[in-house]
C-alpha cells in the first residue's frame, strides 16, 4: 500500500474505473478506449464473442482489426482465418479493419494512423501491444477470450502493476540505438526482471531518444516480463502526435513522491550496440562478444524495428554496398506509409542494389510464419523481438536480436559485426 | 474442486512459442494443438502426455506471445492443472480466462519423477499433495475476483453474468 503520489500507469488505471486513486496489486475492471486483434488472435475471440449472443459490439470505432500475422495469406488454412475477421468487421461495420494493401504491422500502424494518444487504455490480443506507452498510454497484451470480452463490454479486468523505473544517463553512441538500449537492459534484468510490473524509461537519454526509439523500448517492455513499458509525454511525443491525433486528449506524469518498487540507473555513453544470443532475450552481449558469427540469413523489420527510422539506420550503412553472397537479407517496411516514406527518400534503393529482398508489410519471418522460415542449422540475426527455440523456423535453427545498423553491417559482411567495421 | 494426476517436470521461461509453435497457430482447435504440445522442446512429450495429467513449470511459466492458443493446447492434450512457481502474466489471465486450472507453488517441485509421481490438488484449501510419499506442498489461493471468474466457467461466463445484469 501507499499514500503517496501515482505513476502516470496508476493515474490512467484509476482515470478510468471511476476511482481517484488506485494501488499496486489492486483489481479492477477499467474502460478501454481501444481493443485489438489480428488474425490469428481475432479468430478465437469472434468465437467467443458469438457466445455472448449481442447483436452488435460494445463501440465500432474503438476496435481494431489488422490481418498481419500470416497475411498476404499463406495457405488456406490462413486465408479462411483472415476471412473470418473481413466477415466479422463487415458484419459489425467495425471502422477500423486493415486490409492488405493498407494495413501494417499493427503496433507500427496503431500510433501511424493517430489512434493512440496519451492517456488512453488499449488492450490487444498480442503481447506487443504494450508499444504504446512509447505515447504515454497505457497499453498492454492479453489474451483473445479478454479480447471477446473488450469488444462485448468494452472493459477489461486489470491487477494494477507496481512500476519500476530505469532512468538512462549520458549520451547515445553512433550506431546505438532504443533496440540497444531495451536489450541491454534485458540483459541486465532477465526474461522475468519485470514481470507484472510496469516500466518507466525516463533520464536523459531517453529524453533525446526520437519516437521510433521509444516505440522500439516499450515494444520489448514484455520480453522482460513487463505488462508495459512508457514514456512520459513530452516534446518528441507532441510532435509525434501533431497532425495525426484528431481528438483532444490529457497528458498524465507520474507525481514526484509517486512510489516505485525499484528504481535502476544506466549510463549509456559507452554503451556498444548489443546481441541477445539464441534462446532467449535476456541472453544479451555486446556485439564484440558475437564478432565473427557466421549468419545464414538477416531480417530487418516487424513492429520492433521495421519503423523508418530503422529502415534509414540500415540502409545508410549498407549503400552501395552488396549482401554478403552467403546471406539472405529480407527487408520489412511495417506498414504501407513507411515502404511509400522509404521509397521516396531512396532507403529501399539501396536495399534492392545491395542484393536485399523487399517486402510487403507482415509480421511473417518474426514469429515463422512466413516469408523468411529457417531450415535445421541455419542461424539468423533479426532486428524483430523473440529468438526461443524454433522461433523462426525449425527447431534447431537459432536466431540472434539486434538493431538495424548491426543487422545491415552484418548482411555486408556475412558475420555479426560491429557497424564501423563496414566501410 | 480436487484432482489427481501424474506428473509432466518443464524448467523456468517456458515460452508460449515452445508450448505450442507459431507455425500451428492457423487453427485453434485444442485437440489439433494438442498433437503439437511442447514439439519443439520435447519432440515425443504429445505421445505421452495422457488425460488428467500434471504440468510442472517453474518461473515465469508462458513467457512471450499472447497467443491463448498455449493455454487451449494443454487444455486439449486432457491436462487438468499446471503448477508453475510463477506464470507469465497473460499466460495466468489467459488460462484463467478459458477455465484451465493453474496454482502458483513457491515449493521446489523439481524432485518430482515425469510421468511416474502422482498428486492431489485441492484448489480450495490450496494444498498439494504426493500421493505416495504424503508429502505436503502449499500453494497460493486465489484472490476472490478471480475466484468468481472460475466459477462461472471462465471470462465468458463471467461476462454473460454481467450482460444479464
Amino acid at each position: 500500500m501507499n499514500n503517496g503520489g501515482s505513476t502516470m500507469v496508476e493515474k490512467i488505471l484509476a482515470a478510468n474505473s471511476g476511482k481517484s486513486k488506485v494501488n499496486p496489486g489492486e483489481l479492477i475492471n477499467a474502460r478501454v478506449d481501444l481493443a485489438l486483434g489480428n488474425d490469428i488472435t481475432a479468430p478465437v475471440a469472434i468465437k467467443e464473442f458469438e457466445r455472448f449472443g449481442l447483436d452488435e459490439v460494445f463501440d465500432r470505432d474503438k476496435i481494431v482489426l489488422v490481418p498481419d500475422h500470416f497475411t498476404p495469406n499463406k495457405d488456406i488454412a490462413s486465408a479462411e482465418q483472415a476471412r473470418d475477421v473481413r466477415d466479422f468487421a463487415k458484419k459489425y461495420n467495425i471502422k477500423h479493419y486493415y486490409e492488405i494493401g493498407r494495413m501494417g504491422v499493427e503496433h507500427a500502424l496503431l500510433p501511424e494512423q493517430g489512434l493512440i494518444h496519451p492517456g488512453m487504455i488499449i488492450i490487444g490480443a498480442d503481447s506487443h501491444t504494450c508499444t504504446y506507452g512509447a505515447l504515454g498510454a497505457f497499453s498492454t497484451g492479453v489474451g483473445s477470450t479478454d479480447l471477446a470480452a473488450a469488444i462485448a463490454i468494452g472493459e477489461a479486468w486489470f491487477k494494477v502493476p507496481a512500476t519500476i523505473r530505469f532512468e538512462y544517463s549520458g549520451t547515445i553512441p553512433p550506431f546505438v540505438s532504443g533496440k540497444d538500449l531495451i536489450l541491454y537492459t534485458i540483459g541486465q534484468i532477465g526474461v522475468e526482471g519485470a514481470r507484472y510490473r510496469a516500466m518507466e524509461f525516463t533520464g536523459e537519454a531517453i529524453d533525446k531518444l526520437s519516437m521510433d526509439g521509444r516505440l522500439t523500448m516499450a515494444n520489448m517492455a514484455v520480453e522482460a516480463g513487463g505488462k508495459c513499458g512508457y514514456v512520459q509525454p513530452d516534446q518528441t511525443t507532441f510532435q509525434y502526435l501533431d497532425g495525426r491525433v484528431k481528438n483532444d486528449y490529457t497528458s498524465v506524469y507520474s507525481d514526484e513522491d509517486a512510489y516505485y518498487e525499484k528504481v535502476y540507473q544506466f549510463d549509456v555513453s559507452s554503451l556498444e550496440p548489443q546481441i541477445a544470443f539464441p534462446p532467449s532475450p535476456d541472453n544479451v552481449y555486446p556485439v564484440s562478444a558475437a564478432a565473427g558469427t557466421t549468419i545464414d540469413q538477416v531480417v530487418i523489420g516487424s513492429c520492433t524495428n521495421g519503423r523508418i527510422e530503422d529502415l534509414r539506420a540500415a540502409a545508410s550503412v549498407i549503400k552501395g554496398k552488396k549482401v554478403h553472397p552467403g546471406v539472405r537479407l529480407l527487408v520489412i517496411p511495417a506498414t504501407q506509409l513507411i515502404y511509400r516514406q522509404a521509397l521516396e527518400e531512396g532507403v529501399l534503393a539501396a536495399f534492392i542494389d545491395a542484393e536485399a529482398a523487399v517486402s510487403t508489410p507482415t509480421c511473417g519471418p518474426c514469429l515463422g510464419g512466413h516469408m523468411g522460415i529457417l531450415a535445421r542449422g541455419e542461424k539468423a540475426l533479426a532486428t524483430t523481438n523473440r529468438n526461443f527455440v524454433g522461433r523462426m523456423g525449425h527447431p534447431e535453427s537459432e536466431v540472434y536480436l539486434c538493431g538495424p545498423a548491426v543487422a545491415a553491417a552484418s548482411a555486408v559482411a556475412g558475420e555479426i559485426v560491429h557497424p564501423e567495421e563496414v566501410k | 474442486m480436487k484432482l489427481e494426476g501424474k506428473v509432466w517436470s518443464f524448467g523456468d521461461n517456458i515460452d508460449t512459442d515452445a508450448i505450442i509453435a507459431a507455425r500451428y497457430l492457423s487453427t485453434s482447435d485444442p485437440v489439433k494443438l494438442a498433437e503439437h504440445l511442447m514439439e519443439d522442446i520435447r519432440p515425443d512429450f504429445p505421445g505421452l502426455v495422457e488425460k488428467g495429467d500434471i504440468l510442472i513449470g517453474g518461473q515465469n511459466f508462458g513467457c512471450g506471445s499472447s497467443r491463448e492458443h498455449a493455454p487451449l493446447a494443454i487444455k486439449g492434450a486432457g491436462v487438468s492443472c499446471v503448477i508453475a512457481r510463477s506464470f507469465a502474466r497473460i499466460f495466468y489471465r489467459n488460462a484463467i480466462n478459458i477455465g484451465l486450472p493453474i496454482l502458483e507453488c513457491s515449493d521446489d517441485l523439481s524432485h518430482l519423477q515425469p510421468g511416474q509421481d502422482r498428486l492431489q490438488v485441492d484448489f480450495e484449501e490450496g494444498i498439494i499433495t504426493h500421493l505416495e510419499t504424503g508429502d505436503i506442498y502449499k500453494a497460493a489461493p486465489f484472490p476472490p475476483f478471480m475466484q468468481e471468474i472460475i466459477n462461472l466457467g471462465g471470462l465468458v461466463g463471467y461476462v454473460k453474468n454481467r450482460i444479464k445484469g
